[in-house]
């Protein structure tokens, strides 16, 4: 059965249902199978001057890749795209296209844009599927580079340099490879053995060697990286891990959580896994404070875990930082939103358990140096929530451990690492960063630009 | 992974293993701590470095079989290995990077309470090795929980053990056993330094406020990732929130809020106690009794 084709508008994705996702932690968006992702790639005019690369971080020769869809040489669109992209099945789930390079499409002017990411994805799970994996023909260089962390950042940079012929070992503090794509994003988001551990085996299968279960910092340091260990050049991408609270009364009750903890339970730890030993408590009725991405997932999860869940945010809908796909996902499962409401106190039983959240009705009055309308506490409105789990979703800033036992690395007053952007060149010799750890917590397509942009830096570093 | 090259029994559910980990080894202080994953499946559980051996490479942990994942982890044997054990993590304890002609002037009494005699330890040894004379008391409930007393003896000037059931040494709870040393056989203290149960630390701290005596704790709440990342370990220390995996674990016992602290370990307990029936019922584990089904 041929598809039809309108071409202002998309090839709708397949996706779980939402009330029988709402109790899993399946994926939810099942995406294309070939004769979809065909039709979809029918619609893009493959531009001469494409507006689509120039808003891509890693610039992926995105046209190119379409049109080896189009002529169904998936083999073909997946070597255009692991040219830029080591990540191409993380991206093509958790870029956020619609602000990067579906926004810049010219299919978007009258009608829907290309749903790039959706092809992007097809493409990286087919050759998952199918046991393709980039080629590697290099010649070695005999010069050796560590790079710390091994999230989007560390990935990307670690395997450039290895198709650079540099012999790079990734050091990763926790027991898994991934960082946030591992403890971070849900597994109803992005599969963890399926697709994460799959693109991490490709990066070791260009040469990189990961050695898990090392905090820098501790268990050794940069300088001893490069002094004892003989690493010529360094590259820190160690993220944005802490996690921020209020500050309020009641914030140490327990079944108060930073999101970091109450995700990494779940997805690292695969606490919503019977068979895992890590516990976690589900709650019937969950505050998630906050409305970026993050506090999407924590909702998400908790909901899965069997809560009634409520998303508190002190702005309005427009407002909120997280992707609108993923706003939608949450609505569609049953999340309720409760806009303009901040919380106030945790209100705390005698156990030590939270029996409530006190939260203040807000109104926006008038726009603060952010853009955004700022919020104002509407005299009061106080009121109680009753919620017996509380999830703080609030950001987070950057480790300060390698900063602090590094000699001459130097931090800006937010503690994120200062580094060029155009090259990850920080305030040490040798020493290159990228990602969360020099942004502030961002997405996972910017670090791995970092990533990139440092692995050329670090390239002419060591060829001078 | 990290291989187990030595294994004892110390008590009743108290194990000692020395682990093959030769980044930990070379890189660890007394203070610290580690984190075991036996396996795939395990949680993450923080120990306090016991012992290390720099040339060998080995780190020596204590542990007692409280919950599920421990009684997995005590039924390894040398030659096996635990998937994952990461460290050092938390401060060194203070004393390593104190002056030493300060230290040679105070007078310190370790207080190790249970299995908490396993971190104290490597403090007594490193103070012994600098040359430093410390005492130390070692309580427990009964005879049985006594853990270590021979090296401790070899490192500490004076041992006291006390059982709370006088089944063996000096019949009373540690404070019993410190309140003597001072008040019957002329002790006087600059610094104490307690580890244990926190209900012990708790009530050492109480009395050594009383007694005007400087006293540090190392505080071991729940954790997940021991890097500052979650959050789980936060506790309130002088009114203001830390976390024990980064800004401790050791603190200054007279502004630690003891009763959050005891409050929020008990958080998973009954996630553990489920946990913990399941792996004994085995197949047999019905839903009901433990009331996992109407989880």
């Amino acid at each position: 059965m041929a598809i039809e084709v309108d071409v202002l508008k998309r090839v709708p994705v397949r996706e779980q249902e939402p009330k029988k996702r709402a109790t899993n932690f399946e994926e939810v968006c099942l995406g294309y199978n070939l004769e979809e992702a065909q039709a979809e790639a029918s619609r893009c005019i493959n531009c001469k001057n494409a507006q689509c690369v120039k808003g891509c971080p890693v610039n992926i020769d995105i046209p190119g890749f379409i049109s080896k869809v189009k002529e169904g040489d998936l083999a073909g669109a997946y070597e255009v795209i692991s040219k830029y992209s080591a990540l191409p099945a993380v991206c093509g789930r958790v870029c956020p296209q619609e602000s990067q390079c579906e926004c810049k499409c010219i299919r978007g002017i009258k009608g829907e844009p290309i749903s790039i990411g959706k092809l992007e994805r097809f493409v990286a799970d087919w050759a998952r599927e199918n046991g393709v994996s980039p080629k590697v023909d290099v010649e070695k260089k005999n010069k050796k580079v560590a790079v710390i962390g091994s999230g989007p950042a560390g990935l990307t940079c670690a395997g450039d340099l290895a198709k650079m012929g540099y012999d790079v070992t990734i050091f990763e503090a926790l027991h898994e490879a991934g960082g946030v794509l591992s403890y971070g994003i849900p597994e109803f988001r992005l599969p963890k053995r399926t697709v994460v551990a799959a693109e991490v085996e490709n990066v070791k299968k260009l040469g990189v060697k990961i050695e898990t279960n090392v905090v820098i910092g501790k268990a050794t340091t940069i300088d001893e990286l490069m002094e004892e260990e003989g690493f010529d050049a360094v590259f820190v991408g160690s993220g944005a891990g802490l996690p921020k609270f209020m500050g309020i009364a009641g914030e140490n009750a327990n079944g108060v959580f930073s999101a970091n903890e109450y995700l990494t339970r779940s997805n690292l730890m695969k606490a919503f896994d019977e068979s895992y030993d890590t516990p976690i408590v589900g709650g019937k009725k969950v505050a998630v404070v906050g409305g970026g991405n993050v506090a999407m997932d924590a909702a998400r999860t908790a909901l899965r875990l069997g809560a009634e869940v409520h998303i508190v945010y002190r702005r309005s809908e427009e407002e909120l930082p997280a992707r609108v796909e993923e706003v939608h996902h949450a609505k569609e499962e049953g999340i309720i939103f409760d806009l303009l409401t901040n919380p106030k106190e945790i209100l705390v039983d005698e156990n030590g358990a939270v029996s409530g959240m006190k939260v203040v009705k807000m109104e926006l009055g008038e726009p603060d140096e952010s853009g955004r309308r700022r919020p104002v506490e509407v005299p009061g409105s106080e009121f109680v929530l009753d919620v017996d789990t509380v999830i703080m979703s609030l950001g987070t800033s950057p480790n300060p451990l390698i900063a602090s036992t590094t000699d001459g690395l130097e931090t800006n007053k937010w503690g994120c690492i200062i580094a060029k952007e155009e090259n990850g060149e920080t305030t040490k010799k040798g020493v290159y960063a990228g990602g969360d750890s020099v942004t502030g917590a961002a997405t996972v397509i910017l670090a791995m630009g970092a990533g990139k942009a440092a692995a050329s830096g670090i390239d002419a570093y060591l060829s001078k | 992974m990290y291989k187990i090259v030595k294994k004892r029994t110390l008590a009743n559910n108290i194990v000692l293993m020395d682990i093959e980990a030769p980044r930990v080894a070379k890189h660890c202080y007394p203070g610290q701590f580690v984190i075991v994953k036996m396996d795939e499946k395990g949680e993450r559980i923080p120990l306090t470095v016991c012992d290390y051996d720099r040339e060998q490479g080995t780190v020596t942990i204590v542990f007692q079989t409280v919950g599920a994942s421990t009684q997995k982890m005590a039924q390894y044997e040398v030659g096996e290995a635990f998937r994952d054990f990461v460290g050092p993590l938390g401060c060194k304890s203070e004393l390593i990077d104190e002056d030493p002609e300060v230290l040679k002037k105070k007078k310190i009494l370790f207080v190790a309470g249970g299995v908490g005699t396993a971190p104290v330890y490597p403090q007594v040894k490193w103070m012994k090795a600098q040359g430093y004379d410390v005492d130390c008391i070692i309580g427990a409930r009964n005879k049985d929980l006594i853990i270590l007393e021979e090296e401790m003896k070899q490192v500490a000037k004076n041992t006291y053990v006390c059982t709370d059931d006088g089944s063996y040494g000096f019949k009373g709870n540690v404070n019993d056993q410190i309140k003597d040393l001072i008040e019957n056989q002329g002790k006087n203290y600059d610094l104490v330094i307690a580890i244990g149960p926190v209900i012990m630390m708790k009530f050492v701290c109480i009395l050594t406020k009383e007694l005007n005596i400087p006293t540090v704790v190392s505080m071991n709440p729940i954790m997940v990732d021991g890097t500052g990342m979650c959050g789980a370990c936060r506790l309130m220390v002088g009114g203001e929130v830390k976390f024990a995996c980064v800004d401790g674990p050791e603190f200054d016992g007279h502004l630690v809020d003891f009763d959050q602290s005891m409050k929020r370990q008990q958080m998973y307990k009954t996630e553990e106690g489920r946990a913990m029936l399941k792996l004994q019922e085995g197949d047999t584990h019905k839903n009901g009794g433990c009331g996992c089904a109407d989880k």
